[in-house]
């Protein structure tokens, strides 16, 4: 039979405010053991959240940059169970009455604008880490670690309106790409900084009403959710072929293996006994709060891809690799002032980022070696043909080896670009000379010989010659030899 | 002859001190000097204290301050450096706290000198002090009677003259029946009026930290100096805090309200006997009687139970041997360590209310209680309101009967519970209560009445409270604020 997936996805987006939700300790990736803790995020007897207002207001980003309703009163509750990892055994949330609500992410899709919509947006806050079990002699032993325990997040939950795995990772992918151009995270997913649950159900296609939907836990990439997702929707195909029931269930899925693993069934769901916290009061956003949130949002980036493509003329692939992130829109925007935007485009997309990953740079350290203004130096001399294609890719190493305009680092190299006739013209003789017999073939209408030729003249040049002038020169000077 | 430091009350302590008359170290060890001592070991009102602790906050005491010298007795529940933090619960064995509670700072910052922590009711879920740990506390005006509780030492200690001033708390009565129960001044402010900050929660929308003291002059000065605003504790409030400088300033032209129909709630005759006097020596100072039909809050008892339960459940859930305090040492898994450490370490009280408040929020049950009880406050909350409309403040009895035996309703949950009548709608409403001791029986066991007032009226609260204090039949306690003070009848 052939069935139709329906898929709703609750994202989870790290902030990366300075410090935590309800405390003053700082929000760091990598520092020591328990070091970022206090009374609060430990939940200590007697300590008392107090709401970090930044935290709020990239909230409200977010919000905003999707079209959220915003709630002028908001309740935060607390969703009670028991964890080792979860200092208060309770953590702090919000449930019946969140921040926003509504809105929708659009998307991109193989060139067809998709939009996916949301059900709400709200505040919480993380619990910390256990790692588990290790054996200390007889005894196998749980580690709890509290750094990340009250780290500010933002929840992110979707109507059940994707369908594919290839949806699913669209739109992660989109969010991803949001959420560093507003600046409030990283959204590095090995980092946790972004997590993804999947919900999943299958029906019969054409059917309306929703299958029984288990739950994705553990998503850790966008890779993963694509694979836990595809494995889901077989194993569910699977069982509906076989007659069986979807039994409303929680589900682990392990990366390494490819496997997805029963977590607990709906028998064993937890009862979270919300209500409000009486810790925290109502959550009030003025209207004032909101238009000054809103008017300090950043050019969104489905609104600069386009804009690039109009602007610049570039095609929809570059304009979506070049619009994230939000540093890189800036420096291509830096690079392409004056100069040619597409030639721009293409050494950004081929060259640098190459350069990047076979380095393992983080860009900003790309942007701090070649600022806008090297890298236009640069690009004017490919424009202008003085560069050719071999020492152009030689020329920017350089660049990003060493201090100075290109035209020093060529100095530096000894580097003397042939482009005249002039330079080039005693080559290309010498080469027809020393060639008799591609020369005659060419010359008796065998073209295909040409390119032999051309390489020899560049070979000769120690690859500094100029190709386009090097076929002008050759064309002319066999041109002659026929006559 | 001038009477020994123990017998002073806080604002003479800390003017003798502030002149250099006194140390504060002789001043923080009057109550143990002496006869205190000897009090103590009947009346077992403190449950963690050392002589050296006591001389190290003694020396970095400020000498200028308002309460400067004065020691002060604190409930087990709040935080401190400088001893335990248990709530008198075997879950918090040995736990000291890394912080002071926010009121803790602010006695220390006005020259008061925390000599201990007091008994209490466990988890302050009690109204007799028998609930805890470290075995009861006695009312040291008959040691077979209860102090009343939570705060049942801190209560009894300012009671025999151990310190003249201490600190409780107050979520359903905890801080005013008590006072009520020993004879001595309890006040519970506006709810966010002292910060929360390091107080172990209990229901926190109702918790609120209070002031026991033998004079209303000394529970105006500690207010003044532990009220405000907290940016530790989003819930404090933020508004201007009252100004009680005219505590001693009597009652002329203030309306108070009279129960009329009072008789009809199960009160002991001899308490409608104090109200009677107490509202004839307000009159004869000034104030006028303003009668009304007053039941208060026909829901109130089983709202509170369900709110304060409910709460419990959540706050309480911290207490899993993961991190601190008691760890039971039969778990090989994490389930075990959470059951057997919370069955070993909680009492049967604490237990009952958790379970009472975690079927309260469960699934399927939540509108039915939790909302409904929230309902039932807010309309509460509402007929107080509209009686404050007539009167600056009301009086009513802190309990329906004066101190009850030890063990008379140890086995009857409900008793005890409905024993809270009168103080949990102060609770409930966020509104301000204060205790005024009246004088003994016959039988020489304190009475009282209680006054409660609409938010912020700490100040009308006080001056009352003082012109009780003066004009009323308080025949134990001295008409005189500067001094005195005789021991109870030891029996």
């Amino acid at each position: 039979m052939a069935y139709e997936a329906v898929i709703g996805l609750e994202c989870h987006i790290q902030l990366k405010t300075r410090t935590k939700m309800f405390c003053a300790c700082p929000v760091e990736f990598g520092a020591d053991v328990n070091s970022n803790v206090c009374p609060v995020c430990l939940g200590l007897p007697g300590a008392l959240p107090r709401l970090n207002d930044r935290a709020v207001d990239y909230a409200l980003r977010l919000g905003l940059a999707l079209g959220c309703q915003i709630r002028a009163e908001s309740v935060f509750a607390r969703k009670n169970y028991f964890y080792p990892d979860m200092p208060k055994n309770y953590q702090i949330t919000q449930y019946d009455r969140p921040l926003c609500e509504g809105g929708e992410l659009p998307v991109v899709m193989d060139g067809v604008e998709r939009r996916f919509e949301l059900t709400r947006i709200h505040c919480e806050e993380d619990a910390g880490k256990s790692f588990h079990p290790e054996r200390v002699g007889e005894r196998r032993i749980s580690r709890v670690e509290f750094n990340r325990a009250g780290t500010p997040l933002l929840e992110l939950v979707t109507e059940p309106v994707l369908h594919t795995p290839a949806e699913c990772s669209a739109f992660l992918t989109g969010l991803r790409r949001l959420v560093r151009a507003l600046g409030i995270s990283d959204a590095d997913m090995e980092k946790g900084q972004l997590r993804c649950d999947a919900n999943v159900s299958l029906r019969p296609v054409g059917a309306t009403a929703l299958g029984t939907k288990a739950e994705i836990k553990n998503l850790n990439s966008i890779k993963g959710v694509e694979k836990g997702v595809t494995a889901e929707i077989a194993r569910q195909s699977r069982a509906l072929d076989a007659g069986e029931k979807i039994l409303q269930a929680t589900l682990l899925y392990d990366a390494d293996h490819d496997k997805l693993a029963i977590m607990r069934t709906k028998e064993h769901a937890h009862d979270y006994r919300y209500f409000p916290d009486p810790d925290l009061p109502v959550l009030c956003v003025s209207d004032e709060r909101v238009s000054l949130v809103r008017s300090t949002l950043p050019e969104l980036p489905w609104v600069l891809e386009e804009r690039f493509i109009e602007q610049y003329g570039l095609p929809a692939y570059d304009a979506s690799v070049l619009s994230d992130p939000p540093e890189l829109a800036a420096y291509y925007e830096a690079c392409a002032k004056g100069a040619e935007a597409k030639l721009a485009s293409n050494w950004l997309m081929t060259e640098v980022l190459r350069i990047l990953k076979e380095r393992e740079w983080p860009l900003e350290r790309w942007i701090q070696q070649v600022p806008a203004q090297r890298m236009r130096g640069f690009l004017a001399k490919v424009a202008a043909r003085e560069l050719p294609g071999p020492l152009a890719k030689q020329a920017i190493e350089w660049l990003a080896d060493e201090a100075g305009t290109i035209d020093d680092l060529l100095a530096r190299h000894d580097v003397r670009v042939q482009s005249s006739a002039e330079d080039l013209l005693p080559l290309v003789r010498q080469v027809i000379d020393e060639n008799p017999v591609p020369v005659s073939q060419y010359l008796s209408g065998r073209t295909a010989t040409f390119g032999f030729l051309v390489g020899q003249v560049m070979k000769k040049s120690g690859g500094q010659a100029v190709p386009q002038t090097v076929q002008e020169l050759l064309k002319k000077e066999l041109a002659d030899r026929t006559q | 002859m001038t009477s020994p430091l123990w017998q002073h009350s806080a604002a003479k302590l800390a003017a003798l001190v502030r002149t250099g008359t006194a140390t504060p170290q002789t001043a923080a060890e009057s109550g143990w000097d002496g006869p205190g001592a000897a009090w103590e070991t009947d009346v077992h009102a403190v449950v963690h204290t050392d002589r050296e602790a006591r001389h190290a906050a003694a020396a970095s005491a400020d000498r200028g301050g308002p309460l400067a010298g004065v020691p002060v007795l604190v409930k087990d529940n709040l935080c401190t450096t400088d001893y335990p933090t248990t709530c008198c619960s075997r879950i918090l064995a040995g736990y000291h706290a890394p912080y002071d509670a926010t009121v803790i700072s602010r006695l220390r910052a006005a020259g008061a000198v925390v000599v201990g922590k007091g008994n209490m009711d466990e988890f302050a879920m009690g109204s007799s002090t028998e609930h805890s740990c470290y075995g009861p506390t006695r009312n040291p005006y008959d040691l077979a009677r209860v102090p009343g509780g939570s705060s049942g030492g801190p209560a009894a200690a300012v009671a025999y003259g151990l310190v003249p001033v201490s600190l409780g708390s107050d979520t359903g009565g905890s801080v005013r029946q008590p006072a009520a129960f020993c004879g001595v001044y309890g006040l519970k402010p506006t709810y966010g009026r002292f910060s929360r900050y390091g107080l172990v929660a209990f229901g926190s929308s109702l918790d609120q930290v209070g002031v026991f003291a033998r004079h209303a002059g000394d529970v105006a000065t500690t207010f003044a100096a532990l009220a405000g605003p907290d940016p530790f504790d989003a819930t404090s409030r933020t508004s201007p805090v009252p100004d009680v400088s005219g505590w001693d300033s009597g009652v002329k032209g203030l309306r108070f309200g009279w129960p009329a129909n009072l008789w009809q709630a199960g009160v002991e005759p001899v308490l409608v006997d104090a109200l009677e006097r107490s509202a004839v020596a307000l009159e004869r100072a000034g104030a006028t009687r303003v009668p009304f039909e007053f039941l208060p809050g026909e829901y109130g008892v089983a709202a509170y139970y369900l709110v304060a339960t409910a709460e419990a459940s959540s706050n309480l859930a911290r207490f899993d041997g993961v991190r601190y305090g008691h760890r039971s040492a039969d778990a090989d898994d994490v389930r075990a360590l959470y059951t057997h450490t919370r069955s070993e370490g909680f009492g049967v009280e604490v237990q009952r209310r958790i379970l009472l408040g975690t079927y309260a929020l469960s699934s399927g049950y939540y509108d039915a209680y939790y909302l409904k009880a929230q309902q039932a406050r807010t309309r509460i909350r509402h007929e107080y309101e509209a009686a404050f409309t007539r009167c600056d403040f009301m009086l009513l009895p802190a309990a329906p009967s004066i101190a009850f035996r030890l063990g008379e309703k140890i086995d009857d949950p409900l008793a005890m519970y409905l024993s809270d009548v009168f103080t949990i709608g102060a609770n409930l409403a966020g509104i301000p209560g204060l205790t005024v001791p009246t004088g003994l029986t016959a039988t020489g066991l304190p009475t009282a009445v209680q006054l409660l007032g609409p938010e912020d009226s700490e100040a009308h609260l006080l001056r009352a409270g003082r012109a009780l204090e003066v004009g009323g039949d308080v025949t134990r306690l001295s008409r005189d604020h500067e001094v005195e003070f005789a021991w109870p009848t030891k029996r």
